[in-house]
């Protein structure tokens, strides 16, 4: 009973085959693993040669050890995370603590996702435990409060900017422009219908699987220079607002007062981050923990060493992957998306509901290669497998081998490879912020 | 693409002018409606706005602020069959959309799990979403099936 939802899906999957559905997935011309098909019975042997397979290239990072800690060293879980009657595999959490600035009155939320595809803190009002954060005033000195809302492809997150001392492990930062997510309607302003444009809101526990979002990615600020136009540059859906206690309008945000990835704000180690997660076991694992390290090259510890370093599109923080024929030019690295989600059309869909349906559930577990890209020219091969998701033990949060479908857009030229937390899985990954010199490069890059 | 360009550049005075002549229209449904609603949207969006005539639609190409790029696609039959972005904001889709913006999220609603949302799509009968967006980059498609002329491939639609 611990992840009802993720299995009230897969057991619609797992009725639906038993009735012929899966019959009409016919050959896959590729090869094929027995290590992840067959039951747990075959557990060991089978699981560590394939997950040394795909965790291959972690070898190239394999001098980091990050078990005896440090300031710059905090330990990261992919579990059943806070909301363990409705929990999704495969996000990775953290603790965070906050402080009311310049003050010791602090309180630590636990099961914040570490995200490396966004940028900033944004921590849920009712995860809060009673704290009132100092919100972010208006700089015209009318009294209002500012609000942000952050668009995301099906919906919004909404809720004022809090200003707030941090400390996560050892690192602190002061005075850091936070989002309270506003997800028990404790902020009072309407949500205004610019920003309910996005589609449905998202600030709620169930819907980001998290107490909050650490946004860890490749910018410094969420938005950056668009939002610090005049508002008359702008248009809907706007980023920030400037709110009455009864409603608000659209605002320009100075660059400084954006909600910014805390990271580049510690006095050190502030150069991007790195994250580690143990390889596990083709048929998955019950958690995993795995170390978020700040810096890159700041410390004894944290150096590329032997990574290779793939610089990204400045502007949108995407490098190339070569999958099958396809040349994807918009792909990324992820540690938010749960899965590897890319085009094959060979393998087939869960069957199910429109849950299950994003994700591939193969015949048969299969052993894939992509080649990663970078703007640099460096390339990387990525060998991964799938496995047929509703086969995998409903009481595992940490997944290995889990593909979906991406939404491909025909015509815009935008493909791309999502390499969600799978990825992560057995490698040591570098994620270094735009402009920062960090190790023998410079950000934006993915290394690994 | 200069052959494009050139045809949306000669037929850009007209627009501008019947743009300045729905200033003062409520912005209207822009997919699923008529050519007032892309000039609706084109005043909403306050974004350039240029023409591109193919021998099935118009293409009418709207460049916000942030460098969002909006085609809308009108059909003979006077009807907005498509719409497409891409950019590192996302579009107004309650103006985008139109009266589909209600099916939009339902259809979002219904789909939505845990974790980051970094993609959608919605295949209805008759309505179909395709969208993507992490940190500054949103990318999306939509159309409206039983609208769409007769030989034009959806699929190839930029």
């Amino acid at each position: 009973m611990l992840h009802a939802y993720r299995w009230t899906l897969l057991l619609a999957v797992v009725a639906l085959t038993a009735c012929g559905g899966g019959g009409g997935t016919s050959t896959i011309s590729r090869s094929t693993s027995s290590s992840g098909a067959s039951s747990s019975s075959s557990s060991s042997s089978s699981s560590s040669s394939s997950s040394s397979s795909s965790g291959a290239s972690s070898s190239s990072s394999g001098g980091h050890n990050f078990s005896a800690g440090g300031p710059n060293v905090v330990p990261i879980t992919v579990g059943p995370g806070p909301t363990p009657s409705s929990s999704f595999f495969n996000i990775p959490y953290a603790s965070v603590t906050v402080c009311i600035a310049d003050t010791s009155t602090c309180t630590t939320i636990q099961d914040v996702l570490v995200d490396t595809g966004s940028v900033g803190l944004r921590l849920m009002a009712s995860a809060l435990n009673g704290l009132t954060l100092n919100e972010q005033h208006d700089p015209s000195g009318n009294g209002n409060v500012i609000a942000e809302c952050l668009p995301f492809p099906d919906g919004y997150i909404w809720g004022p900017v809090a200003t707030a001392d941090l400390t996560i492990g050892g690192e602190k930062a002061s005075a850091v422009p936070i989002n309270i997510i506003d997800d028990n309607s404790s902020f009072s302003p309407t949500v205004p219908s610019s920003c309910t444009s996005n589609g449905i809101s998202l600030s709620s526990v169930d819907l980001l699987g998290a107490n909050g979002v650490l946004g860890v990615g490749l910018y410094t600020q969420d938005c950056g220079p668009y939002c610090a136009y005049s508002v008359s540059q702008q248009r809907s859906p706007y980023y920030y607002y400037s709110c009455t206690a009864s409603t608000c309008t659209p605002a320009s945000e100075a660059v400084g007062s954006q909600v910014i990835n805390p990271v580049v704000l510690f006095a050190t180690d502030n150069n991007g981050v790195i994250l580690q997660l143990p390889a596990i076991a083709a048929t998955g694992a019950t958690s995993a923990t795995g170390y978020l390290v700040f810096g890159i090259g700041t410390e004894a510890n944290n150096g590329l060493e032997t990574a290779t370093v793939l610089t990204v599109n400045p502007i949108n923080g995407t490098f190339t992957t070569v999958f099958n024929t396809q040349t994807l030019s918009f792909s990324f690295l992820d540690s938010g998306s749960n899965g590897l989600f890319f085009l094959d059309n060979s393998i087939p869909n869960c069957p199910g509901n429109a849950q299950a349906m994003q994700f591939y559930c193969p015949t048969s577990t299969l052993s894939l290669l992509a080649m990663n890209e970078g703007q640099n020219g460096a390339m990387s091969t990525v060998p991964f497998q799938i496995a047929d998701l509703s086969k995998l033990s409903q009481f595992d949060f940490a997944l290995n081998d889990v593909g979906g479908t991406p939404t491909s857009i025909m015509g815009l030229g935008t493909s791309y490879f999502d390499f969600g937390l799978p990825f992560f899985y057995g490698r040591t990954v570098f994620t270094a912020i735009n402009g920062m010199p960090a190790g023998s490069a410079t950000g934006p890059y993915f290394a690994y | 693409m200069s052959h494009r360009i050139s045809r949306a550049a000669r037929a850009l005075p007209a627009f501008v002018s019947l743009a300045f002549v729905w200033l003062t229209s409520p912005a209207s449904a822009s997919l699923g409606g008529d050519a007032d609603s892309v000039s609706a949207d084109s005043v909403e969006f306050k974004g350039q706005r240029l023409r591109t005539a193919m021998p099935q639609f118009d293409r009418h190409d709207i460049t916000t602020g942030s460098g969002t790029v909006v085609h809308e696609y009108l059909s003979r039959a006077g009807k907005v069959f498509a719409v497409t972005w891409q950019g590192p904001t996302p579009p107004d889709l309650r103006q985008l959309f139109g009266s589909y913006f209600e099916p939009f999220r339902s259809a979002a609603a219904a789909q939505s799990r845990p974790g980051a949302h970094r993609q959608m799509s919605i295949a209805q009968s008759d309505f179909v979403v395709q969208a993507i967006g992490h940190l500054r980059t949103f990318q999306g498609k939509a159309y409206v099936p039983s609208l769409v002329p007769a030989g034009v491939s959806v699929a190839e639609l930029e």
